[in-house]
């Protein structure tokens, strides 16, 4: 079951292999840079090794075989949606028809290209009750940046510039406050009732006159769904203020609840979740903007824009906020998630979102018999358990759990978050996974509890099977070594 | 479709949750429960997903054409390796390397990624990337902002049209004002009253960027330089062809606090646009201000060498409303691939793609100039692009190249009225001698027909 190869000796950083002139012909020759350039435009000196293909082959496939990724094993990694990654996407996208297609090709000689980002946007907006999306943004945050920007353009135009608050619930993904610090708004965080929901009440004490955006996901990162949503749009809306949905959650509602009809007037979408992009490590994402129609003319340069069967970029939209990347959008992932969407339909979207719910709920009620579930209801698409007791008695964080999952050839949960649940593990195990894998995965982590409850000393240690053990970060942060350096003797 | 489920399975799962059906898990309230039919594209069987992305594909008819595109996404030889080896599934579906002990190996090549653009640039430190170069450029502002307290910015009328778009967007929620230094007769940064404006010390940074949107290659003058050291102003680099920091002297060299770049040229496909890498270096005293994550070198409980992502009290998902940015996912896949381009090419190759580069645009710009009616409107020195003065509207021009399947560049009109005339050209490793003739003799007759207007 475990990943991991048996070899723990540390792979050398690529700047100490090679030989200098070794070099990999993919081109020919060159004359000296010092017959196009003035000598002193002629970079003198460049410390970049020169490796063999073989070398450098041999070098990035064994730092593969040390990074744990979906095609290895369960990610059951909460708010994260690390759900199986079509491979029919990533062959349509690295056609060359896709791959090489300048930004600047005009139009008429890109009408595929845009059609693709018409008919994703088209379809978006349909899934989730909006009046248009744009493909600009690069990932959530990205979007929730722009659309941030929107709303203070919005309410600037309407003679409202005072409005300078944005509300965000207690357990809310940590880029909502960050992106409204980002537009000068002051953030008003509110806590989360006994149900673990944000409640009308609450919202009403903080609403008025200086409200700009409540920001919310729904599910909220408990897995639980707002269902007062209804009552906190209209109250919202009736202080003046903009309702933004968080969609990092969607993978719950597809066919059965649609943002717009909740309230929302702006929202993001991240393909890199529901529409199963890969997440590559850290991006690239990919992270569509909707609107309601009161604020599609604000949306970021370019939109495309459809005249008969003609297809085009609009840039001149002189309400729009201006664009918020160098080019259009992160078209390769546009791609992918038209591939998602024909590969689904309406129905299957819908089918995608009862599975990932029922294998949440499967799970949720399987662990509750040895962990503490904070919230013990039905949950939506992930769930939160505690180690709160199993620290009480045992000494044992969930930190330890998390960490001992990864020498059952797991990936960890979501951990220490949302932050209102004390020793959290946060666990969304979506829909591509099987239910015989849900219950390995059960007896894993039953066996690890049954560990921190007999012999605590053992668990925190883990991971012991890993090419490393425990890393120490504090060393990390309190001296950072963030690139390599040249050899002292080799100066 | 891509569930596992069996009706069996369901049925079970069904009982041992307690529920009777799936509608009863995924209820919402009445009142805002989708009643309507969607209005979303069809599902489609594998085989015909892909005859369906048959028809897109063969509708971007412009990538058969003879291109002379550049401007901020540069088609280069890419090598076939490094399709192998980013693919891998280890590193396509790997999350954020948050789990340090299962992701030393994308961890370390974050590392590798941020020591290479430390040692093209030349600066102290890298971040794991950002978005592109365009919002690399509005987070290095951002930085400096944060660093001076100021709340001005001077750019260069020579940075990247888009780059300046996308910073203006930014600045209208930061609430800063963005203001443009002119060009001179030759194509560069005019900081002939640079040194004036900086004395009051409001502005917290100038950007200015090399090669610049027109191809030429540019230093700040030493004069201009010592009035940002003298009133404390943060000079910020801006690289969009990366692949020329293997020929030009690196951006330290004349005192860059902050590079800000796009790494599109180092293997990643031009794509219509995207996803491509930016990246953000610095000098090590804005080490805290950089946004984004940061991969660094440590040692596990057993002291062996071990990386992790540090730093983390800069970041959103720990400070919050309070972070240095609100990045969260940024372009790791992107960044994986430029560092695998950077580590096969090595720096022999690097230095030959630069000198082909210089080599293939010159020739261009040779066959261009030699076309009677064109003129090269500056005469700097150049990387790979430049700009052709065709003595009439650029439109015009480029749609007459297009009826002879000739893609011949950017009508810089697009975005400065004043160059309507003009179109930015450019000839990487790949542009061969053919494409050079073709382009030279379509001009020749696209210029010898009487203007329409």
């Amino acid at each position: 079951m475990s990943p991991q190869p048996s070899d723990r000796t540390a792979v050398p950083p690529i700047f100490e292999l090679g030989q200098d002139g070794r070099a990999n012909r993919y081109l020919e020759p060159g004359k000296p840079l010092n017959t196009f350039l003035p000598m002193n435009l002629v970079r003198e000196e460049l410390p970049l090794p020169d490796n063999s293909e073989l070398d450098v082959v041999r070098h990035y496939t064994r730092l593969s075989q040390r990074t744990f990724g979906i095609d290895l094993g369960f990610y059951p990694l909460g708010s994260c949606t690390m759900k199986y990654n079509p491979r029919v996407n990533d062959a349509i996208a690295a056609r060359r028809e896709f791959s090489e297609l300048h930004p600047y090709v005009p139009d008429a000689l890109a009408q595929g290209a845009l059609e693709v980002m018409y008919e994703l946007e088209r379809s978006l907006s349909s899934l989730f009750g909006m009046a248009a999306f744009s493909l600009n943004p690069s990932a959530g945050a990205h979007a929730e940046l722009a659309a941030l920007l929107i709303a203070k353009k919005y309410f600037k135009e309407r003679g409202e510039p005072l409005r300078e608050n944005v509300i965000v619930p207690d357990t809310a993904h940590g880029t909502n406050p960050a992106s409204a610090a980002m537009c000068g708004f002051k953030v008003i965080s509110l806590p989360s009732n006994e149900r673990g929901r944000l409640s009308v009440a609450e919202v009403r004490n903080v609403i008025g006159a200086d409200t700009a955006v409540c920001m919310m996901t729904n599910p909220n990162t408990l897995g639980l769904f707002e269902d007062e949503i209804a009552a906190i749009a209209g109250a919202v809306h009736q202080s003046g203020g903009l309702m933004y949905y968080d969609g990092a959650n969607a993978n719950a509602i597809m066919g059965y609840a649609r943002p717009g009809d909740m309230g929302f007037d702006l929202m993001h979408l991240n393909t890199h979740k529901t529409f199963t992009i890969p997440h590559g490590g850290g991006g690239a994402g990919h992270g569509p903007l909707g609107v309601a129609a009161h604020l599609v003319e604000y949306l970021p340069v370019p939109v495309v824009v459809r005249k008969g069967s003609e297809f085009r970029l609009e840039f001149d939209r002189p309400k729009s906020i201006g664009p918020m990347r160098s080019f259009w959008s992160n078209f390769a992932h546009a791609v992918r998630a038209l591939a998602y969407f024909y590969a689904n339909g309406e129905a299957g979207l819908r089918r995608v979102s009862q599975l990932a719910v029922l294998n949440a709920n499967y799970l949720r009620v399987k662990i509750a018999e040895f962990l503490d579930t904070p919230y013990p209801e039905n949950c939506r698409h992930e769930f939160v358990v505690s180690a709160q007791r199993l620290k009480k008695e045992h000494g044992v964080r969930a930190l330890d759990l998390a960490k001992a999952l990864l020498d059952f050839g797991y990936m960890a949960p979501t951990m220490y978050f949302p932050l209102i649940v004390p020793e959290c593990l946060m666990i969304e195990p979506t829909e591509t996974e099987s239910k015989e894998t849900l219950d390995a995965f059960t007896e894993a982590l039953r066996e690890i509890v049954r560990r921190a409850q007999t012999d605590p000393e053992s668990l925190l240690q883990a991971p012991v099977t890993t090419v490393v053990g425990r890393v120490d970060e504090t060393l990390a942060a309190r001296r950072p070594d963030l690139r390599w350096k040249a050899e002292k003797s080799h100066n | 479709m891509y569930a596992p489920h069996t009706e069996t399975d369901v049925k079970e799962m069904l009982q041992a949750v307690g529920a009777q059906s799936l509608d009863e898990l995924l209820r919402v309230p009445d009142e805002i429960a989708l009643k309507e039919k969607l209005d979303v594209v069809p599902a489609l069987p594998e085989y015909l997903i892909q005859r369906r992305f048959e028809h897109f594909a063969a509708k971007n008819t412009g990538v058969n054409y003879r291109s002379f595109l550049g401007a901020g996404a540069y088609r280069h030889y890419v090598p076939p390796a490094i399709a192998a080896l980013a693919m891998r599934g280890e590193f396509l579906t790997a999350y954020t390397p948050y789990q340090a002990e299962v992701s030393q190996g994308y961890l370390q090549a974050i590392y590798e990624w941020q020591s290479y653009i430390c040692l093209l640039t030349g600066m102290d430190l890298a971040n794991a990337s950002v978005y592109d170069g365009a919002t690399a450029l509005a987070e290095a502002a951002i930085m400096a902002f944060g660093a001076t307290g100021r709340h001005k910015l001077l750019v260069s009328r020579a940075i990247h049209p888009n780059y300046h778009a996308v910073l203006r967007t930014y600045c209208e929620g930061l609430d800063v004002d963005v203001e443009e230094l002119p060009l001179t007769a030759d194509g560069v940064t005019d900081c002939s009253g640079l040194a004036e404006k900086l004395a009051g010390r409001h502005y917290a940074a100038v950007a200015v960027q090399s090669p610049n949107f027109f191809g030429n290659v540019e230093t700040p003058p030493a004069q201009a330089l010592a009035a940002m050291k003298e009133s404390g102003t943060i000079p910020i680099a801006v690289v969009a062809e990366a692949l020329s920091l293997a020929a030009l002297p690196p951006p330290s060299s004349w005192g860059a606090q902050i590079v800000a770049g796009e790494a599109q040229s180092f293997g990643v496909p031009v794509a219509y646009g995207g996803p491509y890498a930016g990246f953000i270096a610095s000098t090590q005293e804005h080490m805290r201000r950089i946004p984004g994550r940061l991969a660094g070198k440590t040692v596990d409980s057993a002291g062996r060498t071990a990386y992790v992502l540090t730093l983390q009290a800069r970041e959103q998902h720990i400070r919050r409303e309070r972070a240095t940015s609100n990045i969260c996912t940024n372009q790791a896949h992107c960044a994986l691939i430029a560092t695998m381009y950077l580590a096969l090419m090595g720096k022999t190759g690097l230095r030959n793609a630069a000198a082909l580069n210089l080599a293939r645009s010159r020739e261009l710009a040779g066959a261009v100039a030699s076309v009677a009616g064109v003129t090269l409107k500056y005469s700097a020195p150049f990387f790979n692009e430049f700009v052709a003065d065709v003595g009439r509207p650029a439109a015009e021009v480029l749609a007459a190249l297009q009826e002879r399947n000739i893609l011949g560049g950017v009508d810089l009109g697009r975005f400065y009225p004043e160059m309507r005339n003009c179109i930015l050209m450019t000839a990487t490793e790949l542009t061969t001698s053919g494409d050079i003739a073709a382009l030279a003799t379509a001009l020749e007759e696209v210029l010898h027909v009487p203007a329409t207007v």
